[in-house]
């Protein structure tokens, strides 16, 4: 199971580290260094590294990274999971999952630690039971806190933890009971060189924002469930309501949650509600080019298309960009080579010159864009905001 | 007011001044200090001096400040064991507290502490915890079994805790179980032996029952348990399937692939004509898919399983190619994943779209990536036939972009292309040989030179390209010096009079100036190759090779099996049996697939029933082999070498001489052919010293196990062998033996025709050797030998001929010529047939000789288990010319002193003691002088041949 765990920053730095069995000496971090270095980005280090005594499995979130020292035979994917689960509990006690933020809080930090896993195994990870035994810290608490004495620190055991609905705790009561549904679609889309798509599916998610007292039980339909291609769950839902009538029958978590993922693929057409048209071109015995893209809206949509980014990721080769859009704003970032100019319009065309450090080189450019569209309330019951995800993984010459 | 001010005091006297805070009176002011020795402590500064001062605080009712001190606890109690005693009282009143909180707390912590003392005294509360009225203090003593476990096992079953643990197993609460059952796991991880989780059919039940209700990780450590189980038949099988499926729907990634581990697993069991199994099938694609959308790392773990699963059932993925299309914010560790499976997935269906990606990829920028998408399109070439054309053209489009890595590993992997499809796609050469200069990589001059020289005959230049590799010959790697020897070997045998230059040049090169003993074994093997038997060389070298495989990176089924059972685990990721990675000396029980059983057979042990041996189709698998080239280049040497015996054909160092001097002659009137050109050898001192003596006396071994029983008149003639093989000369077939009789020695020869034609103009020649054996007349055939005819010749010796020393000492090169050709074979002859009618010693000459000869001359042999008594001995010598001069009888052992003389004059002296071995067979030992010490071996030999026939 998990031995340790040390959280790590970009610069290389051991700023917190907890063991649940006997203490590992941070020297093992050193594995990890070397692996960093081999790999040129800090998103290319492998998540599993194996060093002599032990094994190194690492997410990287947030600019950090959470490296956790496992001993013997564990599922990598229940630990590469828990680790996740650890960073989306920092972003919902802090607001934000950084450094500055955790060690602001190391005590919380190492009491929520301690809460979620014990001697490596997983004690509690839902958020509600994590709340009630570890109050997050707000302004007014502190405040409360320091003048009356008591502490962030529940003393009673949390109430929903062995019931079978760990994720609700009883007695929640408002005055306003109300439920939001976020329904999130990105189009996930692979588009060659000549503007079609060679791979397109929609990756969504439901997430809700449940306020309603008691135990209340949900139904949610969907106008044509066999539009989903595979679906994950929220553990509320119970299964064998999907399986037999494809209805969402739960009784939900307090608070935001996820309720559930679903994948939309192949078997059924992804339109993607954008075109988008490319042209690069080299100079002849020069090291410079030029790089044309024109985004603009698909014509049977019938919705409207609200705010565009487009990030281009240069590669390392280009010195330089001289960026003419038709509309909206740009920025050029010389560190990372990524250029995203903020446009909001029907058409957008993009002219750009760049410099081309060295001469020869192949080329390659990949843009990243993003859509966002207002769609009408529709057959899903509350607002819905719809960023759509659009890649091109290569543009090349 | 955050926590980073417990980090701002880094003053001198810290470690004081907190102690001051710590026994304050003030409830907030010691919480506080408490809190800054934690923070201390998360980064790892040692604050353990505090001990007691922070163990002092643990009386208090307030949780957090309890919760804080025993954090503190945990990470020292282990530096000051003593001190922690203290503690103790405190854990053992909290474990009675009302507050089951408290309670677990309390039990928890003290798991906690790794101390000895302190684990005695958790014996009684945990004892109590276990059996706890509260199902969440019984979940966390579950937990404290396997702590406790881990610091002192022969407590835990003295106290026979693990029985408390089995019986958690049924618990009321899920939870309960979910915790007993990952205990009971990681115990038994530690006891491979011992059967802690006895899963029968009513607790797999209760876990079933458990795995719907339990938190996530419940649900990951009960699925994992659930896959060591074996059902009885494949009806209990499909129920587990039915009830572990809705797993599969799970958010949670770990318990997705958990239950698909349990699902392939029974999916074993499950008869391929049921209709749960196709349904299955369709059921495993879409979540496996879905875990590619997940985060880089998790993707990157389910892709290496999903590796396996394609392996193990192609079936289930095959629609779903596109979803492994990589995209460009992929990691490079998920890139390279998906490329591998992209390429197992590829057929005949989907094989246009995946070179349109292969393509795309093969113009990205990071080189790793570029160079296995290059790679994967040979193998899509390889794999996919009809698309091998389509996949060659691709290649000759990225060679033209003349990215140097890019072409390099084109021409790599078009090689291999050359290897599946022989004589298809030749025309490419043209292109290929144009990008020869710019070649850096060790592997890509090897694969280019491989092409050249298997394809010499078609390119006119073919010489000029390995000669200009040639010059740098030494500084190239191994790999292309190998290629290189071969490729002009090759290039020589199909262009023999253009290269003869070119030829000898590598060769000396490679087994002269060359310090790796590869090359020079493999110049070496060549070069006589090419100098005894042409004809076999270019069956050797220019041997039809077999075709690469369609995959030859596949993991072998038996690993895959194992590795299947191992889903979602360590070993999935590095697909290897945990037994090859996991630590220490913990024994690793081997998983491997549950057989195939149907619910009509009665099936009496399905766990002791051997598993493994899936049926269904596999594909045929070369074992994994990280490089082709690595057995492209073995091959050459590979294929069954159909020679002679070796006791016949024995290809010595001296043989190339034979080319060089004696058969001038002979060699004469031939047209410039194969064996045309004249070799010179190998300077002597080329020669390893001990390989030619080793050699030696394996073949003379060889040699008398080859003799059979001889005449007993006269000096002994050992039956006739085969010298020369019809197959390796065309049809003429030579065995045959030596004969001495009478003072004139001759060689007995049986010639055999098996060709269809006759054969005519017989003439033998002996290469110069250590006696100077050469035939005193000519070979006389008188008629013409027709087919499947055999003559029988004595030819008539003598020993008169020039000397050259052979190694061994009796080899003889012989050269046989008719109408169709000359042949070369060489043999060893019996040293006994060189023993002179006048090799009897007078006595007092013998004495003085055997003082006068130096004691290190002096060999000493054992010939055991000889049939013959002193006097038989002493005949059976006498007939083959070995004289006994004296005889006596010293303490029971009967002693024979005798004297031999070699033609060339030389005199050997011998001392017999003969020592009763056993009633009928006695042991001799023969000490050998002579001035000549390198004939003793051989003489030795001439004594066994001659005593034991």
């Amino acid at each position: 199971m998990i031995h340790s765990l040390f959280l790590i920053n970009c610069s290389g730095d051991i700023f917190l580290e907890k063991h649940w069995k006997s203490v590992v000496s941070q020297s093992v971090c050193d594995y990890f260094f070397e692996a960093q270095e081999k790999a040129a980005d800090v998103e290319n280090v492998p998540p599993v590294i194996s060093t002599p005594h032990h094994y190194l499995i690492s997410i990287y979130r947030d600019k950090l990274f959470f490296v956790s020292v496992i001993q013997t035979e564990v599922p990598p994917l229940f630990v590469i999971e828990f680790l996740h689960r650890v960073a989306d509990t920092f972003q919902d006690y802090f607001g934000e999952c950084s450094e500055a933020a955790i060690k602001d809080n190391v005590v919380i930090v190492y009491e929520l630690l301690e809460e979620m896993l014990d001697n490596g195994f997983p004690l509690a990870t839902e958020s509600n039971i994590l709340k009630e035994l570890i109050k997050p810290p707000t302004i007014l608490r502190s405040v409360v806190n320091s003048i009356t004495g008591s502490s962030n620190v529940g003393d009673t055991l949390p109430t929903g933890q062995l019931s079978n609905i760990p994720w609700r705790r009883a007695g929640v009561k408002y005055t306003n009971n109300e439920a939001y549904f976020d329904v999130v679609e990105e189009i996930d889309a692979i588009i060659d060189k000549s503007g079609s798509t060679v791979f397109a599916e929609i990756q969504g998610v439901i997430d809700a924002c449940i306020k309603l007292s008691g135990m209340p039980d949900l139904s949610l339909s969907f106008m044509n469930p066999r539009l989903l291609d595979d679906v994950s769950f929220h553990p509320c839902i119970r299964f064998k309501r999907w399986e037999s009538e494809r209805v969402l029958s739960f009784i939900p978590p307090d608070g935001n949650f996820r309720l559930i993922s679903y994948r939309v693929s192949s078997q059924n057409l992804v339109a993607i509600p954008v075109y988008v048209k490319h042209c690069i071109s080299f100079k002849e015995n020069s090291s410079c080019g030029r790089f044309d893209i024109t985004i603009g809206p698909k014509q049977n949509m019938g919705k409207t298309i609200e705010g565009i980014t487009v990030t281009v990721h240069m590669p390392k080769v280009v010195l330089n960009m001289n960026l003419t859009p038709t509309q909206g704003s740009y920025t050029f970032d010389p560190v990372t080579k990524v250029r995203p100019p903020l446009i909001n319009c029907k058409q957008v065309f993009l002219q750009s010159l760049f410099c081309d450090g060295r001469e020869g080189r192949r080329k390659s450019l990949m843009s990243w864009l993003k859509v966002k569209i207002l769609t009408k309330p529709g057959e899903h019951t509350v607002l819905c905001s719809c960023p759509w995800l659009w890649r091109e993984p290569h543009i090349c010459c | 007011m955050t926590d980073s001010k417990y980090f701002t005091t880094t003053k001198k006297g810290e470690i004081f001044e907190l102690k001051a805070e710590l026994n304050s009176d003030k409830k907030e002011k010691k919480k506080e200090a408490v809190k800054k020795v934690i923070a201390s402590m998360t980064v790892g500064k040692d604050v353990s001096a505090l001990f007691p001062d922070v163990v002092n605080c643990m009386q208090t009712d307030n949780l957090e400040l309890k919760k804080l001190v025993y954090l503190y606890l945990m990470n020292y109690a282990k530096s000051q064991p003593d001190m922690a005693i203290m503690a103790v009282n405190t854990f053992v009143k909290d474990c009675e507290d009302p507050n089951p909180l408290i309670r677990a707390l309390a039990v928890r912590t003290m798991g906690c502490i790794r101390v000895d003392k302190i684990t005695e005294y958790l014996c009684e509360p945990l004892r109590k915890c276990l059996k706890d009225e509260d199902p969440y203090v019984r979940k966390t003593a579950a937990v404290c079994v396997a702590k406790l476990h881990d610091i002192n096992a022969q407590l835990v079953e003295d106290q026979g805790f693990l029985d408390t643990l089995k019986d958690l197993i049924s618990d009321s609460n899920p939870m309960v179980v979910a915790n007993a059952v990952a205990a009971l796991s990681e115990i038994a991880e530690s006891h491979p032996s011992s059967n802690l989780l006895d899963l029968n059919p009513q607790s797999i039940n209760k876990l079933l029952t458990a795995l719907n209700e339990c938190t996530e990780w419940g649900q990951i450590f009960i699925l994992d348990c659930l896959a060591n189980y074996t059902p009885k038949d494949d009806r209990e099988a499909q129920s587990i399937c039915e009830r572990v499926t809705p797993r599969l729907s799970h958010a949670n990634s770990a318990v997705v692939l958990s239950a698909v581990k349990v699902l392939m697993k029974f999916m074993e069991m499950l008869s391929k004509d049921l209709d749960y199994y196709g349904t299955l099938l369709k059921k495993l694609a879409p979540p496996l898919v879905t875990l590619l959308s997940a985060e880089p790392e998790l993707q990157y773990v389910a892709l290496r399983n999903i590796n396996l699963i394609v392996q193990k059932r192609p079936e289930i993925l095959k629609h779903e190619m596109k979803v492994f299309f990589v995209k460009y914010n992929d990691p490079i560790y998920v890139k390279l994943e998906k490329l591998d499976i992209m390429i197992r997935l590829a057929s005949q269906a989907n094989i246009a779209q995946v070179l349109a990606e292969l393509k795309e990829y093969a113009t990205e920028v990071d080189v790793d990536f570029v160079r296995k998408a290059v790679r994967a399109i040979g193998r899509c070439a390889i794999k996919v036939e009809q698309s091998a054309e389509r996949c060659v053209s691709t290649l000759l489009d990225l060679i033209q972009t003349k990215v140097n890595y890019v072409v390099q590993e084109a021409i790599v992997v078009i090689k291999d292309i050359f290897r599946k499809y022989p004589n298809k796609y030749e025309s490419v050469i043209a292109t290929l040989c144009e990008n020869l200069d710019s070649l850096d990589e060790p592997e890509a001059r090897a694969a280019m030179i491989w092409i050249v020289g298997e394809y010499a005959e078609r390119i006119d230049n073919a010489d000029e390209l390995l000669e200009s590799f040639l010059e740098g010959f030494h500084d190239e790697s191994t790999q292309v010096q190998l290629q290189l020897l071969t490729a002009i070997v090759k290039l020589f045998l199909k262009k023999p009079t253009e290269t003869q230059e070119l030829v000898q040049q590598v060769l000396s090169l490679a087994t002269q100036d060359s310090d790796n003993p590869d090359l020079r074994d493999r110049g070496y093997i060549y070069w006589r190759l090419l100098s005894t038997d042409p004809v076999a060389a270019k069956e050797v070298v220019l041997a039809e090779k077999p075709l690469i495989s369609e995959e030859t990176d596949l993991i072998e089924p038996t690993l895959l099996d194992e590795l299947i059972c191992y889903i979602g685990t360590l070993a999935s990721v590095y697909h290897k049996p945990p037994s090859a990675f996991v630590e220490g000396g913990r024994g690793v029980v081997h998983k491997s697939l549950p057989p195939r059983t149907a619910s009509s057979e009665s099936t009496e042990s399905p766990e002791t029933a051997p598993a493994g041996a899936p049926s269904g189709e596999q594909p045929d698998v070369i074992p994994t082999q990280g490089d082709l080239l690595g057995d492209l280049l073995n091959l050459d040497l590979g294929p069954p070498v159909s020679g002679p015996p070796l006791a016949t054909s024995s290809v010595q160092m001296g043989a190339v001489d034979l080319l060089g001097g004696g058969l001038d002659s002979l060699m004469g009137d031939e047209p410039e052919g194969i064996g045309g050109p004249n070799f010179v050898a190998p300077p002597a001192a080329a020669v390893p010293a001990n390989l030619g003596a080793s050699m030696g006396s394996g073949l003379s071994d060889l040699f008398d196990l080859t003799s059979g029983v001889g005449t007993l008149s006269g000096s002994y003639v050992a039956p006739k062998a085969v010298w020369l093989p019809a197959m390796k000369a065309k049809g003429l077939e030579i065995s045959g033996t030596f004969t001495r009789q009478v003072g004139s020695i001759s060689m007995d020869l049986q010639l055999t025709n098996k060709a269809l034609q006759v054969m005519t103009d017989f003439a033998i020649q002996f290469n110069r050797n250590s006696f100077g054996l050469a035939p005193a007349a000519p070979l006389q055939v008188h008629a013409p030998l027709s087919p499947n005819q055999t003559v029988e010749i004595s030819l008539p010796l003598n020993t008169v001929g020039s000397v050259m020393k052979m190694e061994p000492l009796n080899n003889l090169q012989v050269a046989v010529k008719n109408n169709i050709d000359v042949f070369y074979f060489s043999t060893l002859y019996p040293l006994h047939i060189l023993f002179v009618e006048d090799g009897k010693m007078d006595r007092q000459m013998f004495l003085a000789t055997w003082k006068d000869i130096p004691n290190e001359n002096e060999a000493q042999f054992q010939i055991r288990d000889c049939p013959l008594n002193a006097e038989a001995v002493s005949s059976r010598l006498q007939s083959s010319n070995i004289f006994t001069v004296a005889k006596r009888n010293v303490e029971g052992q009967d002693m024979l002193y005798q004297s031999l003389k070699l033609t060339n004059g030389i005199w050997v002296l011998a001392e017999l003691r003969i020592q009763p071995g056993n009633p009928s067979f006695m042991d001799l030992e023969l000490s050998l002088k002579c001035r000549a010490p390198e004939v003793s071996q051989h003489v030795y030999q001439a004594y066994e041949t001659v005593l034991k026939n």
